[in-house]
């Protein structure tokens, strides 16, 4: 679903990823992890482009993301993305946040894409909060609206960015719920976070990132028992020690 | 001091006191004046708030784009227009520019203010576009680019609606600003509130009445437009976003 093969990326001489590559397959959902400045959300925003890079290829569904005969508004239509800091449109009502780029991307009748928001809305259990606009919703509730706002494009995969890492404690397990609900059944998911419990539930995989370079990308049992890099163990200790 | 502001019933020509100040076909009052040179003030501003609006929201969109020749271009336009006093842009339209290109001669001069006026309004307003959107968080750019939204689509859905929101204040005072920025129209006779003020102050010999009325009416005017668009910010206000301070 998901081909990573030998990026690298700089900025100007300074290089923020170093020959990374990894292949997530469909229905899998994979943990990034890492210090922060280890590269890991600027990994998975290239693999919607929305970072550039100037080495290797990036393939989702098979489309290469650095051609430029890549149509990538239609590529970026269907992977989902959710941001560490929500980034739901103020301006807009939480019912048209979820329906605009269905409208204005896919083309569906206003209508269609209200029942689809509002279905996703009621799942994440928000129901009634439809005609609130995001600045009257906790952080929370505004990251559950913006993983429905991604659902509702029917996506392929899902891209999580730190998705829990700006929310107060009590308010990240709602969040969680849902992505583990999300990969129960079957999503392919790209998930940077240093939750571990939600890794330990859920991952397959977990892929450990230091300095731009891609350390470790083990099964998660075998990560969880023993990583193999020294990085990674010191890592572990550190996040798992309280 | 004794005032007299009886000199805005005086005829214009024979200085006789018109009953009920106004006056008709024949005769024309000094009041009659005032309001046709307010109704040139007030159009040489709005003409030129419209140009300026189209041409600075063009120029500052331009200048946040990721492409760097349009980039280019909006900051050598706004660099242009705000270097150069108002007065003298005034100069450049009037005198200069149609001697260079002849096919300009035709159009009048009040249109060459409006444009004179506008475009240098455009600078500030273009500055004041790019600032807008340049404040809005990274994120929400990334947000809408990666649920498949175009580049315009992007400005046209996101970004303007906010940035909108962000410049009213300082859009206000531009458009203030305009009003009594239009005052240079004297300098190339167009016949407006200053021209008027200089003239008829110089037949009646009751400058301070007439000065005090036509102050009086760029503060109404600017203040007008400060209420009017108040009244636009507020009706735009988020719900939960901006705390509204009364």
């Amino acid at each position: 679903m998901i081909e990573i093969d030998r990026v690298s990326k700089w900025y100007g001489s300074f290089q923020v990823l170093s020959d990374c590559s990894t292949h997530i397959g469909k229905g899998e959902v994979v943990v990034v992890c890492g210090p922060s400045g280890s590269g890991k959300s600027t990994l998975i925003k290239c693999v919607n482009a929305l970072e550039p890079f100037q080495k290797g290829e990036i393939r989702v569904n098979g489309i290469s993301v650095s051609d430029p005969k890549t149509n990538l508004s239609q590529l970026r239509a269907h992977v989902g993305m959710v941001f560490q800091h929500f980034e739901l449109f103020p301006h807009m009502t939480i019912c048209d946040n979820l329906c605009i780029a269905q409208v204005k991307v896919l083309g569906r009748l206003r209508e269609e894409a209200m029942e689809r928001g509002l279905r996703l809305l009621d799942r994440v259990g928000l129901k009634a909060h439809a005609h609130k606009y995001p600045g009257q919703l906790s952080g929370g509730q505004q990251q559950r609206v913006a993983i429905a706002r991604a659902l509702a494009m029917d996506p392929i995969c899902m891209l999580f960015d730190e998705p829990t890492s700006a929310l107060d404690p009590e308010m990240i397990n709602e969040v969680l719920d849902v992505m583990v609900e999300l990969a129960s059944e079957g999503m392919t998911m790209m998930v940077v976070t240093h939750e571990m419990g939600f890794a330990r539930k859920v991952a397959h995989r977990v892929i450990f990132m230091d300095q731009g370079r891609i350390v470790e990308d083990t099964p998660k049992e075998a990560f969880f028992a023993m990583p193999r890099s020294e990085r990674a163990q010191a890592f572990l200790a550190k996040i798992l020690s309280h | 001091m004794d005032l007299d502001w009886r000199v805005f019933c005086r005829d214009t020509i024979d200085g006789e006191f018109v009953r009920g100040c106004l006056g008709d076909a024949e005769r024309i009052t000094y009041l009659d004046w005032l309001l046709s040179a307010w109704g040139w003030t007030l159009s040489v501003a709005a003409l030129a708030w419209i140009v300026a609006i189209a041409a600075g929201a063009v120029v500052g969109v331009l200048r946040t784009t990721p492409h760097r020749p349009l980039v280019i271009l909006g900051n050598a336009w706004t660099e242009l227009f705000r270097n150069i006093p108002v007065l003298v842009q005034v100069f450049l339209w009037y005198h200069v520019i149609p001697a260079l290109f002849p096919l300009l001669r035709a159009i009048p001069s009040f249109l060459l203010v409006v444009v004179a006026l506008g475009l240098y309004t455009s600078a500030r307003i273009s500055e004041q576009v790019r600032a807008g959107i340049q404040s809005i968080p990274q994120g929400q750019r990334l947000a809408a680019l990666a649920l498949g939204f175009t580049l315009p689509q992007v400005y046209r859905h996101v970004l303007l609606p906010q940035a909108w929101r962000i410049v009213l204040p300082p859009l206000t005072s531009e458009s203030m600003n305009i009003i009594k920025n239009s005052s240079v129209a004297f300098a190339v006779s167009i016949p407006e509130l200053t021209l008027f003020a200089l003239q008829a102050q110089e037949e009646t010999a009751r400058g301070i009445e007439i000065y005090l009325i036509v102050t009086g009416l760029y503060f109404f005017s600017a203040l007008l437009v400060n209420r009017i668009l108040h009244i636009v910010e507020m009706r735009l206000r988020i719900p939960g976003l901006i705390v509204v301070t009364k």
